[in-house]
């Protein structure tokens, strides 16, 4: 039997086997692999990228104390990013999962519609969930825009869901049985996350700490945009990554709040743009930065 | 010589609701170039839109083109310039008689175009003008624009390829068969493709894979129509003495159909502890979610089974049911679990949860909505069962099983209150409220949901429309078209005596677009002529109930050979009296100026059988009526007769026009 770690394993060498970079998991939490400065600054412009890396992502709303099989506030997406995707990406996909060991033929796999948006970071795609026996194990997705910028080399994203695949390939009725590795479950490593951020995100999380927290992290990135010149001759070294830490910091204190039942309905909408105007903003500066000269320069 | 034509547009899976609609439009826009042909066929899979079509010429027929040149009298230098310049000798032009002379023509050749060539320059065009919902772009953004990437092109005019390129994909003969079961390139030709597919595990024709997936679920082919909305074998069932069977969904049957390229059916199980829970619930997770036919008994009872259709051809080692049913069983366990946990808190207890639920940023939140419905029941005459009903409502909204299961919104509520000791009229008004959410279903099944479902579409109508929220063209995402036709068919349907009109805030806007509303309803969903419903509205509109009575009084009246007659009479004095602009005299009608015999015989009629149905009178009036237009000038030479005569038939049509307005009646005579 495939542990949870031979899956990953498994994934990680087809991936690298086709030219990706294989990345380590961001380092600030994300509400999803999306987020990652590896996915949603790397899309932009018009340089190829091939990169894929499993990010722990945190949903405050799914906790469920640790009691529930299959809903996990922490799940493990396996994220892979082609750029531009190329024409046979569908085989290369369904390769993977033949690499961790499904036996296409005798399983059966279907592309369901799914267009996937995304408000807070102005991004939205076309593509579908893909179903594996009737469990959606993957979201795939061609990239049209992302930090309301429409993107000229489009991107193909695979979202592999770790814990159901895992589950799917190793017959469990529960994430918490799946084999981690030998000799550990999913529980073993998991289980206290779950539990602990559940307590946390529903019952004691301080409302007036976060908010004070949202504050402090919107008002330091909003401040760097402000600095940012696209006229300044050293704008290569201006810090937009930085700048975007807090802006996802803000996105996941938004959704802790969100699961705290801290945010009222007029709030909701509000607080929703101001996250998105950061994404937007470090989006664009972004794409501005890499730019290595401008059109209008090369004309002079 | 005449041509088959095979095109073929491979791409990545379609989403299954488009294809019909791409089909359709695909076959006009090739009909659409003008290229003669024999018949035509379109097809698809989820991997593919095809059109066959045979009959095709060669090329366009050969032309002759007549270029007119000098006179017969020019030089002849002229002449022979004429001739070069056409690619021809003096000698092969002739001389014809116009009417302003004899003068020198050439009849030019056209060589018809080759069709291949005709295809080759507008194909690119026909499959990019496809309309689709919702397109991307996949090569970057000045490249081609589709419902999803071209990965492969076919076509072939008889033996030979109709060059094109689209995306930097070339036309070829190359064709793909089923993504795991079959190749990855299938040569083909027209004649033999739809097998070349069969062999590689793509069924071409979605006929043939309903069929499919019909005879999976255990019906068999020889019955006269696949059943709708019934169990299988009710119908036709596959094993004799069988009684149970798969629930026939014609909108799953459908997707599946284009979901798949080799469609299986198979049959699982689930543990019938969970039938503990309501039926509504297991059904929505196995049609909604997972895309499974339900099963039921002969009683209508939910069996433990389900039918998943797969895009395999078999599951020998039964991996496939496993699958499926270990997913049903986290489905089911997470419901059972929202189930349970949901029940801590009563309904009631909810209500304040509301404020927290956003109905629409300017209409504020589900608690006020509420407390609006609360208020428009008791004004339209609400019960307490209808109030309480209102009250509670919207309360499921705020339940994890709602959150996880949108689509059961109303039946999650209306299954709660009656755990929660709700009477019956109660539960059923909040199950039914969001009734009927088509022009097909059902309106609530009690007056108290009737209420409800009147209220909240109401209210919604008249916040959005005085927010400025109101539909434009096709753009309409708060489903208010939907609203107006649900209390449309509520009113109609319940025989509700109520006036729409003093229910709409005075709002013109929404007054408007009830009455369109209104008319669809009666033409499109009741089937009634567009002049009855515009008869029938002129004579007032407010009571929907009493206009759907009137409707078919006036459908039962149009069977009368004296209908149109008398409309075509009504039509007459209504021109009359809007050419004098005549509203009635202040006197009213004097006996004493009637003068003619006709206009006599015509009062009498009038007085004797006014206040009557006009169904028990119409065979005595017109006759009259007829006699009067006959014989009588109503423009006397006398001015108080003539007015007289006036107010004479401003009468007879405002006595009559109480049911319709019969001159909007269109006649053929």
């Amino acid at each position: 039997m495939q542990s949870f770690q031979d899956i990953i394993f498994k994934l990680k060498e087809y991936w690298a086997e086709r030219g990706c970079i294989i990345q380590e998991p961001y380092d600030v939490e994300v509400g999803a692999g999306t987020m990652c400065p590896e996915t949603f600054l790397r899309v932009l412009g018009p340089d190829p990228y091939r990169v894929a890396y499993v990010q722990p992502s945190r949903r405050p709303a799914d906790g469920r104390y640790g009691d529930n099989p299959n809903r996990l506030f922490k799940h493990s997406q396996f994220q892979v990013i082609l750029k531009p995707s190329p024409d046979d990406i569908i085989e290369q996909y369904l390769g993977s999962l033949e690499a961790i060991g499904i036996d296409l033929k005798q399983h059966d796999i279907k592309f369901e519609e799914d267009n996937w948006e995304a408000p807070t970071l102005g991004a939205w795609g076309i593509g579908w969930q893909v179903m594996l026996d009737g469990l959606e194990i993957s979201q795939f997705t061609y990239f049209q825009q992302c930090g309301g910028i429409d993107l000229d080399a489009v991107p193909a994203e695979l979202t592999y869901g770790l814990e159901r695949l895992t589950a799917f390939l190793q017959v469990r009725d529960s994430v918490y049985d799946i084999e981690w590795a030998k000799g550990f479950s999913y529980g073993d490593v998991r289980y206290r996350d779950e539990l602990q951020y559940s307590v946390y995100n529903f019952e004691m999380a301080d409302i007036k700490t976060l908010w004070k927290l949202f504050d402090l992290h919107e008002g330091e990135a909003t401040r760097l945009l402000g600095a940012y010149d696209p006229k300044s001759p050293g704008k290569k070294r201006f810090p937009l990554l930085p700048t975007y830490d807090h802006v996802l910091k803000c996105s996941n204190l938004f959704n802790t709040l969100d699961a705290r039942g801290a945010i009222s309905v007029t709030e909701r909408v509000g607080v929703i743009q101001r996250v998105r105007k950061m994404a937007v903003g470090v989006a664009q500066a972004w794409a501005d930065q890499s730019r290595v000269a401008p059109v209008a320069e090369v004309a002079e | 010589m005449s041509l088959p034509f095979l095109l073929e547009i491979g791409t990545e899976e379609i989403p299954d609701w488009m294809i019909k609609n791409a089909l359709e439009d695909l076959r006009a826009k090739f009909v659409g170039l003008g290229i003669p042909h024999e018949t035509v066929q379109v097809d698809a899979t989820p991997r593919r839109l095809v059109l066959r079509a045979s009959g095709l010429p060669e090329r366009q027929a050969d032309s002759v083109e007549r270029v007119q040149g000098p006179s017969k009298s020019a030089p002849p230098q002229a002449v022979e310039g004429f001739a070069r310049k056409q690619g021809a000798a003096p000698a092969d032009l002739a001389v014809e008689t116009t009417p302003k002379g004899e003068y020198y023509v050439f009849h030019k050749k056209m060589a018809g175009r080759a069709t291949k060539d005709i295809l080759a320059a507008a194909l690119p065009g026909v499959v990019l003008g496809i309309y689709f919902p919702k397109t991307m772009y996949w090569t970057g953004k000045s490249g081609p624009r589709f419902i999803r990437p071209i990965r492969w092109l076919v076509a072939l005019l008889g033996d030979e390829v109709v060059p094109f390129e689209i995306g930097g994909v070339r036309a070829g003969n190359l064709s793909a068969g089923h993504r795991r079961l079959g190749a990855a390139q299938v040569a083909v030709t027209c004649e033999d493709y739809e097998r070349r597919l069969r062999e590689n595990c793509v069924i071409l024709s979605a006929d043939e894979r309903r069929a499919r997936i019909l005879q999976g679920l255990g019906w068999q082919a020889e019955a006269p129509a696949p059943p709708v909305g019934q169990t299988l074998s009710s119908v036709n069932p596959a094993v004799p003495g069988a009684v149970a069977g798969a629930k026939v969904d014609p909108a799953l049957l459908e997707t599946l159909t284009y979901l798949t390229e080799y469609p299986t059916a198979i049959e699982g199980g689930f543990d019938p502890a969970f039938l503990e829970l309501p039926s509504e619930v297991l059904v929505t997770v196995m049609r909604h979610h997972q895309r499974y036919f339900s099963v039921e008994d002969a009683e209508g009872k939910l069996l433990p089974r389900f039918f998943a259709v797969m895009n395999i051809g078999a599951d020998p080692q039964g991996f496939v049911r496993r699958g499926n049913e270990r997913v049903l069983r986290a489905r089911f366990t997470d419901a059972r679990f929202f189930w349970d946990s949901d029940q801590k808190k009563t309904l009631a207890d909810r209500r304040k949860d509301l404020a927290s639920v956003t109905f629409q940023a300017k209409l504020g939140s589900y608690r006020d909505k509420a407390r609006r419905m609360k208020a428009l029941v008791k004004e339209l005459g609400g019960k307490a069962s209808a109030v309480r009903a209102a009250d509670l409502c919207k309360c499921d909204l705020t339940t994890e099983l709602v959150k996880e299961f949108p689509e059961l919104q109303g039946v999650v509520g209306g299954l709660y209150a009656r755990a929660q000791g709700e009477r019956e009229d109660v539960w059923q008004a909040i199950y039914d409220h969001y009734k009927p959410v088509s022009m097909e279903d059902s309106i609530p099944r009690n007056a108290a949901g009737r209420l409800v479902a009147l209220a909240d579409k109401l209210d919604t109508l008249r916040g959005c429309f005085r927010v400025g929220l109101i539909p434009t063209g096709s753009r309409d995402p708060f489903a208010l078209r939907r609203a107006a036709q649900g209390v449309v068919k509520i009113l109609v349907e319940g025989g509700m005596d109520l006036p729409l009109l003093d229910l709409l805030e005075g709002n013109a806007e929404l007054t408007a677009f009830f009455q369109e509303r209104v008319k669809f309803y009666f033409k499109d969903a009741r089937g009634f002529q567009y002049d009855e419903v515009n008869a029938a509205m002129a004579a007032g509109w407010s009571n929907l109930a009493d206009l759907g009575a009137r409707l078919t009084r006036i459908q039962g009246l149009r069977q009368s050979p004296d209908f149109e007659p008398l409309a075509a009479s009504f039509k007459r004095i209504r021109n009359i009296l809007e050419k004098e602009n005549f509203e009635g005299a202040a006197a009213g009608l004097r006996e004493d100026l009637l003068e003619e015999e006709p206009e006599k015989e015509l009062y009498r009629e009038y007085q004797g059988i006014a206040g009557q149905p006009i169904e028990t009178v119409i065979s005595r009036l017109r006759p009259k009526v007829d006699l009067f237009f006959d014989k009588v000038l109503v423009n006397a030479p006398r001015e108080e007769v003539r007015q007289n005569r006036l107010q004479l038939l401003f009468e007879l049509r405002r006595e009559f026009s109480k049911v319709a307005d019969f001159s909007e009646i269109v006649t053929t005579s």
